[in-house]
């Protein structure tokens, strides 16, 4: 009996192994390095190196105020060192970000201990020093330091791996309330008898929109298709608000490639309808202002609202799951920001998103 | 031929009403009574509000009300429906509210699920009642909060919309509703409306509740008895609301 089991069994595992083993040849290969021109990475490195400055200033000093000015006379070489690293890095990082993982690292490596060798020769050519230690001591510690930056963002990006997968499945939370999928399905009903062509157009427009709410939302979209996607919503829900839903479009400076997460407008929208128009007997106008402003685009969507029948607790749901989605993508660089604010007695509830912007970044 | 059972309803044709704010359902749910026998729409309307006049106008029998409506929601409309003589059978229209459709479950209060199907209308119409009692209580919580206060006066149902309340004093039995026009007498006591609607009033007096959004401010006049006390100023009318001693703190935290 024993026997018989376990065959089996031992086919599984090997199975198993080999699937796993298939796992993370893929995880390897999505092991990229970190964007050095986020500003997020930046910031990051930043605090890294300096930490591991501050080791080396505690390490060899004999008390506070020693550390102190242990700590200056160690920046003076280092934040050199790093900014030109920076400067480097930010040039250099398409071409790095393309070549194989490992190359990478040693790519950065060689950067940092190259900026240190210029530094080093610069330094020891404007400030003679006898006491300036050695430049192999120099090579080791930059090395290091860029390692261990490397090592963290490496572990960061695991620790990251599972939330992207999330991201994907918080996309799927963020959308489409039932409320309005049956209600556009019971809209679409109505027309089949009377108007059979406008009909069609709605589950046309239907099947585009779920299409894209189906599909696989992990990687950024142009916002020109957000933009597509966001109209087809309306119309659907222009077929039941009529004319009480109004759309402003101020979008002619909206660069159309700028990437953004998917699903990202279009949940804001279906905020906007649901709480205010929807609650508003006359209706109201959604208006939706897209512009770019130093290398960020801007969205900015207000529509109006009443505090009768308030729901917003499920507006905070949605906001705050589109703002994660936002850092797991961008990190420190993307933000939304929502406020009301009153206009001439009518209340205005505005959401301010902003996403960094390169152009022909090629990816 | 569905009738057998209830002989009297064969000849007289049941009397229907639609509530729902979006064109499209409104209209598919006229299409669909248009197949059902021995009934005749009588009215359309586009929220809670206007439904109760219709109602009213047409003594409809059976109101299809969607619970998500501006102005005045469904459920909210149909507690006022229950003070119409004799109020009409309720039956709610919804796409998805989770919430709500546990409540009608739980509660055997009957509603359709949009889209709606020709059968389970027919169904619906037939079997539909007013609303019992324990039923109103049951979807009370459903709208927290009420837009209007209502008052059966000669068979009608008068709609006071609480924005124009400007406050409200118990009685012996009952509670007076004052606005700018004139009284109103309602049976909701004190205390369960300053629970339902919270700080929108205030208690200046141990039978007086006072609209914040009234009151203009406050001054200290004689009394009867000599001795001087605070009163509330009102917007639009001459009266005032004394401030009792024991409620003086409302005042100072508002000072404060």
């Amino acid at each position: 009996m024993a026997s018989i089991k376990q065959k089996p069994k031992n086919s599984m595992q090997e199975h198993s192994v080999e699937k796993s083993s298939n796992g993370s040849t893929s995880t390897r290969a999505i092991m990229r390095l970190p964007d050095f021109r986020n500003l997020g990475i930046c910031l990051r490195t930043l605090v890294i190196v300096n930490l591991v400055t501050l080791f080396a200033a505690i390490l060899q000093s004999h008390g506070f105020v020693d550390t102190l000015k242990q700590m200056a006379e160690l920046s003076v070489f280092t934040q050199p060192v790093l900014l030109l690293s920076f400067l480097l890095l930010f040039a250099a990082s398409p071409r790095l970000v393309k070549l194989p993982y490992y190359w990478g690292v040693a790519g950065v490596i060689a950067i940092s201990i190259a900026t240190t060798t210029v530094i080093y020769l610069f330094g020891s050519y404007v400030f003679p020093a006898d006491e300036m230690p050695g430049l192999a001591r120099n090579w080791l510690l930059s090395g290091i330091t860029a390692a261990i930056v490397l090592y963290y963002f490496n572990l960061r990006h695991r620790a990251l791996t599972p939330a992207i997968a999330e991201a994907r499945l918080q996309a799927l939370q963020a959308r489409i309330r039932p409320h309005f999928l049956f209600n556009s399905i019971n809209a679409v009903l109505s027309l089949i008898r009377s108007q059979p062509a406008r009909a069609e157009t709605a589950l046309e427009d239907m099947a585009d929109l779920f299409r894209v709410l189906m599909a696989d939302n992990r990687d950024l979209v142009p916002l020109a298709k957000e933009i597509a996607l966001c109209r087809q919503y309306l119309a659907l829900e222009k077929l039941r608000l009529d004319e009480r839903l109004n759309i402003v479009w101020e979008i002619d400076s909206m660069p159309p490639d700028a990437l953004i997460p998917p699903l990202v407008l279009q949940p804001l929208l279906e905020n906007a309808v649901y709480h205010g128009i929807e609650p508003m007997p006359e209706g109201g106008t959604i208006k939706v202002n897209i512009y770019t402003s130093r290398k960020e685009v801007h969205v900015v969507l207000s529509n109006p609202y009443t505090t009768q029948g308030g729901h917003q607790s499920g507006n905070k749901m949605a906001l705050t799951n589109i703002r994660e989605r936002l850092a797991l993508h961008f990190d420190a660089e993307a933000s939304l920001s929502s406020k009301s604010v009153s206009k001439n007695n009518a209340k205005v509830y505005e959401v301010h998103i902003i996403i960094p912007y390169h152009p022909h970044s090629g990816e | 031929m569905l009738y057998d059972k209830q002989p009297k309803m064969i000849t007289s044709q049941l009397k229907i009403l639609i509530a729902d704010d979006e064109a499209p359902a409104r209209n598919r749910l006229r299409e669909l009574l248009g197949d059902i026998d021995n009934i005749t729409l009588v009215g359309e309307a586009k929220n809670g509000k206007q439904a109760l006049a219709l109602a009213e106008e047409t003594h409809a029998d059976v109101l299809l009300l969607d619970i998500r409506m501006p102005q005045m929601d469904g459920i909210e409309a149909a507690m006022h429906l229950q003070k119409l003589n004799p109020p009409p059978a309720i039956i709610f229209t919804t796409a998805f509210d989770g919430y709500a459709l546990q409540a009608f479950d739980m509660n055997a209060v009957d509603y359709l699920l949009k889209p709606i199907r020709l059968e389970r209308l027919q169904t619906a119409i037939n079997k539909a009642r007013a609303l019992l009692p324990a039923q109103l209580e049951a979807i009370r919580p459903l709208q927290p909060r009420r837009t209007h206060f209502s008052v059966s006066e000669r068979g009608r149902v008068i709609l006071v919309p609480l924005t124009d309340v400007i406050y409200l004093r118990a009685e012996l039995k009952y509670t007076t509703v004052r606005t700018k026009e004139r009284e109103y007498l309602i049976e909701d006591s004190l205390t369960s409306i300053e629970q339902e609607f919270g700080e929108q009033f205030l208690r200046l007096h141990r039978n007086c509740l006072v609209a914040q959004a009234s009151i203009l401010g406050y001054e200290k006049s004689a009394g009867a008895d000599g001795e001087s006390h605070w009163v509330a100023l009102l917007k639009d009318i001459s009266e005032t609301v004394s401030v009792s001693r024991r409620q003086l703190h409302v005042l100072k935290g508002l000072a404060g």
